[in-house]
């Protein structure tokens, strides 16, 4: 394998270029904010440089670490249920004759354009009391009177689900369209149910890939701000939404960078363990 | 991502205003031509101003002819909301530059950066004008230096969706009332909703309340009693008044300027001026320190705080005059549409400054029940 690598500086040009812009643009910023996170607030004014760990320790407060807590529980909750609805509709989708996928595809990429502005106003407006759905559900006589389902827990769990949908789709269907055929075919040979077949076949054999997944809508969330402001109350503001009222309304950039990195670590430990435990099972078998 | 929009967001032209188009010009130019012209002093002034509402009406009714008289090119800046325009505007000046000469500030963006010496200190010989200002319009630094000059104010005001409440409420009492429980729309920050201020205007005769932490805190306990009723706690205008016009939310605390442009539209909202008065808020005229064009910005400062041209913004943008009233030429329905002559609610800006932290804390905790 060593020949392969390549010798000489304009051999390695190339790879020169991604880690400059990587520098310049992740790891620059990134030192920047961690840099931030140390300096002193000053009261009614602006930040001075310095080092102290003053904005580390507004964590100690339970307020934030509530904050923290819920934005991890929601983040997984969606993407727990994302994979849950995607993955059995992306195999779906592959079974499929190519021409029928087409039209599928073409709605997921569709919603795909959307921002996550238009879909949190867009689920506003169908959950709310005056022209949501709810009207549908008490015009059918199923409740007395239309209510606003918004904005709540549910409608926001709804709307980080619907916008972590397209991207699990476009993840799983690549490694799904590649699954040889063969494999469930000697399942169902074998004697197993489909569901069985689904469970304990095709899941396992795609695992790398759903983690991926899962972790990729996981990371998604935890960074999502908008949808918690126009969807959620305030005990649904995550973590994100607070870092950025410290950065747009109180001019406190040392704070809101602390928590960013906070809420950083947090996920990067997250998605360790998550890998580590996938790993482990891995080796088990 | 600048979604949330600030005071005030995008809206139309001011229609009803339109009609009071022809005595505005007239007026305008009658009292421009009594006033000696400001020195021609050529050149360029980069000023911001609020995206949206607030830059359209200025680019439109304001620039042109601050442009024909003076010599003076502007050039329209939109600024962001919140806070974020003050860290621009400091972080750039640490490296001597200058994103905008002149900029409209909300109070404590600019209690804050004058707090950092971020505004340039302004000549009081070269702004005859702002004697005609009310005196808490005219900023200073503690030596007496002018860091800022009031631009424009307006009303925040208890607003109600008419169809849902036939009856104007008439107090602010009105949010605490169970029976609106789920009906009311509330701003989400304690220093743009100014509800520490209503509470103790309301319950507790006055803002002298706020003055310690034990006066905050017994504001926050009476503001702990309205939690439940509050369906909506926003940030972004469009999304409150979209749900204010719908009924979806039909009561709420919001801008007695933008209100009344939407009843002229047909919309089944109004604007009510509560017997505790309505909060009166502003934005004021600062001068980055790094800036080059000092001398046309004190033109263009002084400019704005002619009578005519607070009484021309009154018509045409809906704000209430930083001026005196008996120096415009409004009439009394055309200062109404504006403002009251209930005393109003002065912000308690100094809490936001002085105990930044501790009160957003409070208020987090607070509206997160």
């Amino acid at each position: 394998m060593t020949d392969r690598w390549p010798r000489g500086l304009p051999a390695r040009l190339p790879v020169l270029w991604p880690a400059a812009m990587l520098l310049l643009f992740f790891v620059v910023p990134f030192g920047i904010m961690l840099a931030v996170s140390f300096f002193h607030q000053v009261e009614g004014g602006f930040y001075e440089p310095g080092f102290e760990l003053a904005n580390y320790a507004r964590f100690l407060d339970p307020f934030f670490g509530r904050a923290l807590l819920f934005s991890l529980w929601i983040s997984v909750l969606a993407a727990v249920i994302v994979i849950a609805v995607a993955f059995p509709f992306t195999y779906c989708l592959t079974r499929l004759r190519r021409r029928a996928q087409i039209p599928f595809l073409v709605f997921v990429l569709a919603v795909l354009s959307l921002s996550e502005v238009i879909i949190g106003f867009a689920w506003s407006t169908l959950l709310s009391r005056t022209a949501g759905l709810s009207n549908l559900v008490a015009w059918a006589g199923l409740i007395p009177r239309a209510q606003a389902w918004t904005p709540s827990f549910g409608a926001l769990l709804m709307g980080l689900c619907y916008l972590g949908f397209p991207y699990t789709v476009l993840i799983l269907f690549p490694p799904l369209s590649r699954l040889d055929p063969e494999i469930p075919e000697a399942s169902r040979t074998l004697g197993a149910s489909p569901l069985r077949t689904f469970f304990l076949v095709i899941v396992p054999v795609l695992r790398a890939p759903l983690l991926g997944a899962l972790i990729m809508v996981f990371v998604f969330n935890l960074g999502a701000y908008l949808l918690p402001q126009v969807l959620g109350r305030p005990q649904h503001w995550t973590l994100s939404v607070h870092i950025s009222d410290q950065a747009v309304f109180q001019s406190n950039l040392p704070f809101a960078a602390a928590m960013a990195i906070f809420l950083m670590l947090f996920s990067l430990a997250f998605i360790g363990l998550t890998m580590v435990l996938g790993g482990r099972k891995e080796a088990a078998r | 991502m600048n979604w949330n929009s600030s005071k005030t967001s995008s809206h139309p032209a001011a229609g009803r205003r339109q009609v009071l188009l022809a005595a505005a010009a007239t007026g305008a130019l009658a009292m421009g031509g009594l006033r000696p012209r400001p020195a021609r002093a050529a050149g360029s002034l980069k000023v911001g101003t609020y995206g949206g509402y607030f830059k359209d009406s200025f680019d439109e009714h304001i620039y042109p002819d601050f442009t024909r008289e003076t010599g003076i090119q502007v050039e329209s800046i939109a600024e962001p909301t919140g806070e974020a325009w003050l860290v621009q505007l400091q972080t750039a000046a640490q490296a001597g530059q200058a994103p905008a000469d002149v900029s409209m500030m909300a109070q404590v963006a600019r209690l804050k950066g004058q707090n950092a010496n971020l505004w340039a200190k302004l000549d009081e010989a070269k702004l005859p004008n702002t004697k005609n200002l009310h005196e808490h319009f005219v900023h200073r630094y503690p030596d007496g230096a002018i860091s800022g000059v009031g631009a424009v104010s307006w009303y925040v005001t208890l607003c109600t969706n008419t169809e849902e409440f036939p009856e104007p409420p008439t107090s602010w009492k009105a949010l605490w009332d169970e029976e609106n429980a789920g009906l009311i729309g509330l701003m989400a920050l304690a220093a743009n909703s100014f509800l520490l201020e209503i509470t103790a205007k309301t319950w507790f005769g006055g803002t002298d309340l706020l003055g310690d932490e034990a006066g905050v805190q017994q504001a926050l306990d009476k503001l702990k009693e309205l939690v439940p009723n509050v369906q909506l706690w926003w940030r972004d205008e469009g999304q409150f008044q979209q749900a204010l016009e719908s009924g979806e939310i039909p009561m709420g605390e919001y801008y007695h300027d933008v209100t009344g442009l939407a009843a002229s539209q047909g919309k089944p909202v109004r604007s009510t001026f509560p017997e505790e008065g309505g909060v009166l808020d502003s934005g004021s005229w600062c001068v980055v320190n790094t800036s080059k064009a000092i001398d046309e910005a004190h033109v263009f400062i002084d400019y704005m705080s002619r009578p005519d041209i607070q009484a021309k913004l009154a018509r045409k943008v809906g704000t209430s005059p930083t001026v005196r009233r008996e120096l415009t030429d409004l009439t009394p329905e055309e200062f109404a549409a504006v403002g009251s002559d209930i005393p109003p609610i002065i912000p308690r800006y100094d809490l936001y400054v002085e105990r930044d932290e501790w009160v957003s804390q409070k208020w987090s905790e607070l509206i997160a029940g």
